[in-house]
Parts: C-alpha cells; sequence; structure tokens
C-alpha cells in the first residue's frame, strides 16, 4: 500500500495552456495498491489536471512526442522514464517543445 | 560510486537519489551524475553541458567568421525557447575574458503580433511589458515594433541593397586584430559603464522614435494604430489557410526585422532558429514547393537581402537542449501565443510536419539531425558571380526565382494542369486549389480569370518563388497586401514592360547574325 505523497508539477513551454494556464501545481496523490510510478501519474494528471485537449499532452499512456519530462531537474531518460518509482516531494517537470522559437 | 564530486559543489546537483543508471557516469569528464541525455545516449552532467552549450555558440560564430569585431548585430527575439537561449549566450560571450570574448555591437529586435494571433489589447499590454522587463535586463539597446508597421515600410524593403564593394571579408584577421588596437587605445578611460548608460538611453530614444504605437500617449497616434490593427487583421483574415498565414506571417515579420536593421545600421540580423525548428522548416519547405531557397531558409547564413545577412547561431541546437538550458540556467522565457496555439493537428502544413518529425524522433532518436544534416548538404549556389548576373529575385521572399525553370519540372505540371482545368472548367478551382469560397458555383471567384482583380493576380504571381505562389493564391484579396508590396510589384512590371521593349530592339540585332532559326 503505498502512502499519499505530495509532488510539485510544473508545466511549461505552452504545455501549461492545457492546464488553465498554471504552471505551479502542488499535488497530493491519493493511496494506492501499487507504488506510484511515472505511468499511473500521467493517468492521475490526465484526469484530474488536464483541462482540455489531451491528445495535445498524452499519446497512448505516455507523453506526446516533444514533450520532455524532468524529473528533480534531471531528464528522465536517466531515471527509467514510464518505470521511475515517484516518492514523497519529488518534483516533475513536463515542457513542451512544439512549434517553440 | 554516486558520490558527488567536490569541485561541482552540492547545489549543482540535482537532488541525488538513488536511480536506475546510477552506474552511469558523465561521458566529458566521466565523473560526475549526468542530468541529460542529448543525442544518441550521450548523458552530461550539469556543469559539462553547460560548458558544451556555451562553446557550441562560439565555435559556430567562430567557425563562419560570419561577424566581424565591432560590427552591429541585431538579435530577433521571439521571447520564445531558441531566441531566449540565444540571447543569453550573447551575454555570456559578450562578459568573457579577452581571449574567448565576442567582440561586437548587440541589439535586440521584438515584434508584436499579438494583432493576428487573437490578442486583445490588455493581453498584447501585458505581454509587452513581460518582455520589456527582458529587454531592459539584457542591457542592451532594444527595438520594440509591431506587425501593423508592415503597412508603413518603404519598398524599397523588397529589393536586394549590394554588398559594400570593399567588404571586409577577405581581411577578417586585419578587423579583429584593427578592432583589438582600437580597443587599447580606448582602455585607458575605461569607459565601459558611462558606455552602458548612452546605450540605455539609445534604446529609449529609437523606441520613442519608431513609428506605430510607441507614443501611445497622443490620441492620433492611438487612433492610427487602431486603423492599423484593422487592417492587418482583414489582410490575414482574406488569407484562406493556416499554411500560407503562416507564410505570409513569415515574410512580413522578416522583412520588419530588415527594415528595423537597416534603419539603424545593423548588418547582421541573428535569428534563433534551432536544429529542431530548421528540419521542420526544411520539410515544410520541400511539401511548399520552396525547394528553392531551402538552402537560404535554413542555412547558418543568408544574403538574399544584400546588405544585412541573416545568420542563424542556434542551428545546431535541439529543442531538447535548448529546453534544459533554459530550465536548468533559469533563462526567462516569455510565451506568446503563435498564429496557431491550440488549432487542430492538420490545421497546417507545418504543423503536420512537425506531428511527423517529432513522432519518428520519439522511436528513432536521430531522426533530426538526420533531416538536418540533408539540408546541410544543399549548399547555396554560388549568385554573386558577378552584378551583371544578378538574377531575377522572389518579389515578397527574395530568393532566386525558381519558376524560369525547363519542361517536365513539378512546376510546369501544375502551371499546365492549371490551365487546361480553366479552359474546360471556368469555374472550378485550379489543380485542386479550392477557390475563394469553395463552392463550385461561386462563378465570380477571384481566380477566376474572367472576374475584376484577376488581371491584378495574373500581374502579380509571375513575380514570385513557387512557394510565394502558394501564398498569394491563398490570399482572397490582394488589395489588401501593404502597399509596398503592390507598389514594388508595379515598378517590376513597368521595368519588364520597357525590358521587353528594348529587347525587341536587340532581338532585331541578332537575327542578323546566323542563327538556328
Ligand atoms: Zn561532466
Ligand atoms: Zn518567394
Amino acid at each position: 500500500m503505498a502512502a499519499p505523497m505530495s509532488l510539485l508539477v510544473e508545466f511549461g513551454g505552452g504545455a501549461e495552456l492545457l492546464f488553465d494556464g498554471v504552471k505551479k501545481h502542488q499535488v497530493t496523490l491519493p493511496c494506492q495498491p501499487e507504488p506510484w510510478d511515472i505511468r499511473n501519474l500521467l493517468k492521475w494528471i490526465k484526469q484530474n489536471l488536464l483541462k482540455e485537449r489531451p491528445e495535445l499532452f498524452i499519446q497512448g499512456d505516455t507523453v506526446r512526442p516533444g514533450i520532455l519530462v524532468l524529473i528533480n531537474d534531471a531528464d528522465w531518460e536517466l531515471m527509467g522514464e514510464l518505470d521511475y518509482k515517484l516518492q514523497d516531494q519529488d518534483n516533475v517537470v513536463f515542457i513542451s517543445t512544439l512549434h517553440g522559437g | 560510486m554516486c558520490q558527488a564530486q567536490e569541485e561541482y559543489g552540492g547545489c549543482d546537483q540535482p537532488r541525488r537519489r538513488p536511480r536506475v543508471s546510477c552506474a552511469q557516469k558523465c561521458m566529458k569528464c566521466k565523473e560526475a551524475s549526468p542530468v541529460l541525455v542529448i543525442r544518441v545516449g550521450d548523458a552530461f552532467c550539469k556543469a559539462c553541458f553547460r560548458e558544451y552549450f556555451v562553446h557550441k555558440f562560439r565555435a559556430m560564430l567562430g567557425k563562419n567568421r560570419a561577424i566581424y569585431p565591432g560590427e552591429k548585430v541585431l538579435l530577433a527575439l521571439s521571447g520564445g525557447p531558441a531566441s531566449s537561449s540565444m540571447l543569453r549566450q550573447v551575454q555570456e560571450g559578450l562578459s568573457r575574458e579577452t581571449a574567448k570574448k565576442l567582440r561586437f555591437m548587440p541589439g535586440i529586435i521584438y515584434v508584436d503580433e499579438g494583432a493576428v494571433c487573437g490578442q486583445s489589447l490588455a493581453e498584447r499590454e501585458k505581454t509587452l511589458l513581460q518582455l520589456e522587463t527582458v529587454l531592459q535586463a539584457s542591457g542592451f539597446p532594444y527595438h520594440l515594433a509591431h506587425l501593423e508597421e508592415v503597412f508603413d515600410l518603404p519598398s524599397s524593403i523588397l529589393q536586394r541593397v549590394p554588398h559594400h564593394p570593399a567588404g571586409p571579408k577577405d581581411n577578417y584577421k586585419e578587423a579583429v586584430e584593427g578592432f583589438i588596437r582600437q580597443q587599447r587605445q580606448e582602455e585607458g578611460g575605461g569607459p565601459s559603464v558611462p558606455e552602458r548608460q548612452i546605450q540605455e538611453k539609445l534604446a529609449k530614444v529609437s523606441v520613442r522614435d519608431a513609428p506605430g504605437m510607441e507614443g501611445l500617449a497622443a490620441p492620433e497616434a492611438r487612433l492610427l494604430a487602431a486603423v492599423r490593427t484593422e487592417q492587418l487583421i482583414r489582410l490575414f483574415g482574406s488569407v484562406k489557410t493556416l499554411t500560407a498565414k503562416e507564410e505570409l506571417l513569415q515574410t512580413l515579420r522578416n522583412h520588419l526585422i530588415l527594415h528595423t536593421a537597416r534603419a539603424h545600421g545593423y548588418s547582421k540580423v541573428m535569428m534563433g532558429d534551432s536544429c529542431t525548428r530548421l528540419a521542420v522548416k526544411l520539410l515544410t519547405n520541400l511539401s511548399l514547393g520552396r525547394g528553392a531557397s531551402l538552402a537560404m531558409d535554413t542555412g547558418f547564413s543568408d544574403d538574399r537581402h544584400g546588405d544585412v545577412v541573416v545568420v542563424r547561431p542556434m542551428r545546431e541546437y535541439s529543442a531538447k537542449e535548448i529546453a534544459f538550458y533554459n530550465h536548468l540556467f533559469g533563462v526567462p522565457t516569455v510565451f506568446t501565443p503563435a498564429l496557431d496555439t491550440k488549432a487542430l493537428e492538420k490545421a497546417s502544413i507545418h504543423r503536420v510536419i512537425e506531428r511527423f518529425l517529432y513522432g519518428l524522433q520519439a522511436e528513432f532518436p536521430s531522426t533530426v539531425s538526420t533531416v538536418y544534416r540533408t539540408g546541410e548538404k544543399l549548399s547555396v549556389t554560388p549568385g554573386d558571380a558577378g552584378p551583371a548576373a544578378e538574377p531575377e529575385r522572389c518579389l515578397l521572399c527574395l530568393c532566386t526565382l525558381d519558376t524560369n525553370v525547363e519542361d517536365g519540372s513539378a512546376l510546369q505540371a501544375i502551371l499546365v494542369s492549371e490551365r487546361l482545368s480553366q479552359q474546360k472548367l471556368p469555374a472550378a478551382a485550379p489543380a485542386g486549389r479550392g477557390c475563394c469560397l469553395g463552392a463550385e458555383e461561386q462563378r465570380g471567384c477571384c481566380m477566376n480569370t474572367t472576374a475584376p482583380g484577376a488581371d491584378a493576380r495574373a500581374d502579380f504571381l509571375p513575380l514570385l518563388c513557387y512557394g510565394c505562389r502558394l501564398t498569394i493564391k491563398d490570399t482572397t484579396c490582394l488589395e489588401s497586401l501593404p502597399l509596398y508590396v503592390r507598389s514594388e510589384a508595379e515598378r517590376r512590371k513597368r521595368r519588364a514592360a520597357m525590358k521587353l521593349e528594348i529587347q525587341e530592339f536587340l532581338l532585331e540585332d541578332e537575327a542578323v547574325t546566323p542563327g538556328e532559326s
């Protein structure tokens, strides 16, 4: 049983537009039988934070190509990507690189 | 295995916790833990990434010897990640120790496009305020331009101004030495602080002087601005497709930046196109038929305007590198809505290509760099053979006209099928591109040769490259184009007519000599 945990979830590069324009979200994830990982977090974000056009953020069970994920200021590619096990007080940042410049 | 190295300092590192690839070390220093993966599998720590990033910028400018010491360089800032990161690189470069220091005089331009991106006046002012904070913090002179100002541009913006004949191209080294000598002479007074103050004052003055909406205090100015905004909205409203809108916006923005550069004596313009962006641009250009200007549109340096050269020093950075740099080193960006923010996925060719590329990139990490390197191999043909051989240039984008092509090209095929479809079905949209109203029964369609305004259109199209033709074909109301475009078209038409008249005499001469026919 995973205890409830508190995370700082951030959106940038225009991705915040899909979240009412709010960049920083202090969220509390509820208890659940299996441990929280990024895969579950994305599902939770889709159900609880995403305000519109989910296809612009999520594709299948992962983020849409062109959206970068940072876990505690490090590339999620170094952290196991979807399988990364979240810990209390983690900071997860999503940055859209679509049509930037 | 995982302890932080002393020299990088604990605070520089992200919070350390056991992670999957903990055993992996930074590929450069082989000591610190990596924070990001660039290219295919190259993991860098924060300190090495920063060094790599900063070095790449200087190397790019050094390798190309693009900018001369003391040269005035205009940085085109959009507030987006790539150009904001470019500004930071220039700041870093100018503040370096002498040997590695960049030695040019930067200024910044921001073009407010709020009117065509659906921003209200209040929203535009808010964005401008955010940007001014960034601009002022840079300490460089800056110019705020509004897209509305395109209606006041002179038609000379569409004419190529030749390089100064005594260009310092061949004696870069001399220019550097001369500059250093001059700097040493000036060093006695240490004028750096007052110099900066003057620069700041100049920036303020130039902002006040700018035509358009700067003097918002005066009611006439406000009124004029409102009229211009109306005109601009009407112009973009008359463009049928998002693809054409994006092309038109790019063209007008470039003209405005070029004008500002000329008016204030900048001989270089720096654009912040990243390699990801250029790869999208490259494929978009190909699919729009802008193949002829491909190398110029995406290369490091672009001299189609002659006197003002556009350089793209960010073209070897991926969007990911830029996003990470900005995030890790606190580079401020200002998000401004684009024409198509939140538009449908398939609303324009630009968006379709972007999605296609990013999708491929996700599975094949070298996609973008492969596309980008392909583009690099397309070199510009040596255009400046001599003043006598000055080629015809597209009215709008000033690329060398690609439309005088031999039989069998795609353009020829399209032109032929257009002609055929016009003959048989006068009211049908030529070559499948919808007419202005989209319905077959609309006989008064602008594309129809019998409609009023069709003559103007028929005169206009031959002056354009293939890509710009597509844009103009999707623009239903040519009258809403800014005056400088229409008057330059008029001028070229007159000149062509004159040439034709003269040619008749020349041809008679030629006919005397024995020919094939
Ligand atoms: Zn390192
Ligand atoms: Zn063109």
